[in-house]
């Protein structure tokens, strides 16, 4: 079969950009001025101030962590990021009120379309700040709190402080202490105690200029009994030069309470993409992250969720598709930390040309817990024999209370799969991706319908352009 | 003369017609000067002994990369075949069915007979899913396939029956011009078998071509074929009507071998 040309990947949707002015510029590299500039631009309480500079004495003092990770982390060079871009406005509630450029990036990527279709609330990041955040009024009345982070330190700091950075502590890992220093933007969202949201609230994380690097940071917490769903976008056009994209994301639960976690990455393959994501989950909560990474040179993502009430649940659904000369390094964490918590992971990796996938999975059930389970299914599928997927599981099960059950498949699309497919009349590149989708068809039936619909068309795009 | 040329045109417009075709596999000689016409509207068998190259053929025809044709021509309706991908050729018109169809995994039969159908679409063409699985029922129903089937997995866990009925309900749902069974009915008990010749004989038509590959006689005793042709050693070396696929039910293919011995 012709892979030869499976370098050109079509990210067109996303590949465009605008010479922006930026009224706030904090310059390039990163040093306790940047971090001061920051903290200066948004009027920042002294302790968001203490906190970013002790965040950032622990990201200088920590080694990047390539004695388990890929040595293209060395490629990151922090001194050449400007680390804050801003216009130095206020969220628009209309879309009307965005800047002319910001506006047309938003309705070039469908998002107000998206939003009049089935949103609840929409916020739109544009480098460092979100640019516009609305959400339906109906949920305002009900107590739903959902703006950037920005505006929500300022305007609901009892709620923010009681829970930001508790369940991931600045020096977790290097890139969140990076992103305690000089985060921006993000989303702040409180649903108050049985508030079901019922419509997804989503936010899209645009990233615009060059040489940029993007710190969202975002906080949900579902208090008892709320039910909420988000989901994330994100897109930035190739530039020559890399681009990084370090969010930190953190979920609580409270008894009883639902979150449910989307994400679909479509970044261009100069980005590194270096996430931490993780949930609490309280007694009889759930907590569920659909991750779907289809772009970025390198994405490091381990979606996890501490099951810390009694009966809580976990779960991880998780496809990447590692193009040519991209690496997702992606997987799981599910510590359980309560009597019959139950954790599920699945996670489906497709490599295609040169790419690399790895699954990093880490279940933790200590000795002392009664009638947990975990259940782990890793499958990975290879396109072409250049490819190269590994998987690293790492369950750590004490006691005799406890079940896990794991399971690991390696498959390949074959030549002779593709021949009876093309036989058919399809296209080597729509009888490739139909393959591919059928290969992750389980898990997407689990997902709502418009993510399912999303998906598939980034999966098309991406097979489609990987043959000649 | 310019009455038969003009015959000729016409006939080569309707038919598909393989010219001299020798091919090779990794090296190795299988198909050696070849011909065969198949003109619309006519049923044609070809039989020979295992390694005779009769699956090689339909393989060729089909375009599978493996296969090396190192002389000779292929035309569909006057069109140059061999330089056709595989992919268009089927949306030329050019159907096989598979002696072993392959798994999709993941991919439901509705799906994937979709995907078929939609590759044939013109660019802003509709595709009507109502007028779609009113048809596809129809056919399932012909062809005694559960409706249920219409969700599973393209040949994943089917038993043999299942899988060749499951070929004939793609064909008869793409309406090829020329239909290719490679060996459709090996591993058939003699129910399916009938299920499935009644379903090919269903699609003969004026406007079609059909070339039954077959190791046996006994698919012929539900589809009457109008021609049968014997290939032996990548050579075609009899052809007759019917009653020549008896003969070599009853007398197996050394008698053509030493007719082929004596003639040289």
């Amino acid at each position: 079969m012709k892979n030869e040309n499976a370098i050109n990947i079509d990210r067109e949707k996303g590949n465009f950009h605008y010479d922006t002015t930026y009224e706030f510029d904090a310059g390039i590299g990163l040093n306790e001025r940047v971090v001061n500039y920051i903290a200066d631009v948004k009027e920042e309480d002294d302790w968001v101030r203490a906190f970013r500079l002790k965040a950032l004495k622990i990201f200088n003092g920590k080694p990047l962590p390539t004695h388990w990770a890929t040595k293209d982390l060395e490629n990151i060079h922090f001194d050449k990021f400007r680390y804050y871009l801003s216009k130095g406005q206020q969220p628009s509630r209309t879309w009307d009120e965005v800047p002319d450029d910001v506006k047309e990036t938003f309705e070039r990527l469908g998002i107000p379309e998206q939003e009049r279709a089935f949103l609840a609330g929409v916020e739109a990041q544009f480098d460092s700040e979100a640019a516009y955040s609305r959400m339906k009024e109906d949920l305002a009345k009900d107590g739903v709190i959902f703006v950037g982070s920005t505006e929500g330190l300022k305007r609901h700091p009892e709620i923010f402080r009681k829970f930001f950075a508790k369940v991931i502590p600045i020096a977790d890992n290097k890139f969140s202490a990076l992103n305690s220093a000089v985060f921006s933007g993000g989303s702040f969202i409180y649903v108050p105690p049985g508030v079901k949201v019922k419509q997804p609230l989503q936010a899209y994380f645009r990233i615009n200029a060059e040489s940029f690097g993007q710190f969202e940071r975002t906080l949900i917490i579902a208090d008892e009994g709320a039910e909420v769903t988000y989901m994330e976008g994100c897109t930035a056009p190739k530039f020559e030069t890399t681009t990084l994209h370090s969010a930190v994301v953190e979920l609580i639960a409270l008894k009883g309470a639902k979150i449910q976690y989307i994400t679909v990455q479509n970044w261009s393959s100069n980005v590194f993409n270096l996430v931490t994501k993780r949930a609490r989950a309280e007694e009889e909560a759930e907590v569920k992250w659909i991750d779907c990474n289809i772009g970025s040179r390198l994405t490091m993502k381990y979606p996890g969720v501490i099951l810390k009430g009694r009966r809580a649940r976990g779960e991880v659904l998780s496809i990447a598709l590692a193009g040519d000369g991209q690496h997702q390094d992606t997987g799981a964490k599910m510590i359980h930390a309560a009597d019959e918590t139950t954790s599920n992971i699945i996670a489906k990796s497709i490599s295609l040309g040169e790419g690399r996938s790895t699954y990093r999975g880490q279940v933790h059930i200590p000795r002392r817990l009664r009638g947990c389970r975990n259940n782990t299914e890793c499958d990975a599928l290879l396109i072409n024999a250049n490819s190269r997927t590994d998987t690293y599981p790492a369950i750590t099960v004490r006691g005799n209370h406890n079940s896990v059950q794991h399971e690991a498949s390696v498959s390949k699309v074959s030549a002779e799969q593709i021949f009876y497919l093309m036989q058919r009349g399809m296209s080597e590149g729509e009888a490739m991706s139909l393959a591919v989708n059928g290969f992750v068809n389980d898990l997407v039936k689990q997902f709502p319908m418009e993510y399912s619909v999303e998906l598939k068309r980034l999966i098309d795009l991406e097979m489609e352009g990987s043959v000649g | 003369m310019w009455l038969r040329n003009n015959l000729n045109h016409q006939n080569g417009m309707r038919s598909l017609e393989v010219e001299n075709l020798t091919v090779s596999v990794e090296g190795k000689p299988i198909l050696n000067n070849l011909s065969l016409t198949l003109p619309k509207g006519e049923v044609h068998a070809i039989m020979g002994p295992n390694g005779s190259g009769k699956s090689t053929l339909a393989k060729v025809l089909a375009g599978h990369e493996d296969y090396v044709v190192s002389s000779g021509a292929v035309l569909m309706d006057g069109e140059n075949l061999l330089e056709l991908e595989v992919d268009q050729r089927a949306r030329a018109g050019l159907f096989m069915a598979f002696q072993y169809p392959v798994e999709v995994p993941g991919v439901s039969i509705a799906n994937f007979i979709r995907a078929a159908l939609n590759a044939r679409q013109g660019e802003g063409d509709s595709f009507d899913a109502i007028a779609y699985y009113r048809r596809l029922y129809a056919e399932m129903d012909r062809l005694g396939i559960d409706r249920k089937f219409t969700s599973r997995s393209v040949n994943e866990g089917f038993s043999g029956g299942e899988k060749k009925r499951c070929e004939i309900l793609q064909m008869a749902m793409l309406e090829p011009k020329y239909c290719v069974l490679d060996e459709t009915d090996s591993g058939l008990d003699v129910d399916a078998l009938k299920i499935v010749a009644e379903g090919v004989d269903h699609m003969r038509e004026d406007d079609r071509g059909i070339l039954i590959i077959t190791h046996y006689q006994r698919l012929l005793n539900h589809i009457i074929p109008d021609y049968v042709h014997i290939i032996v050693d990548g050579r075609m070396v009899k052809s007759g009507d019917k009653s020549l696929a008896i003969e070599v039910e009853e007398r197996g293919y050394d008698w053509i071998k030493e007719e082929m011995a004596a003639s040289v």
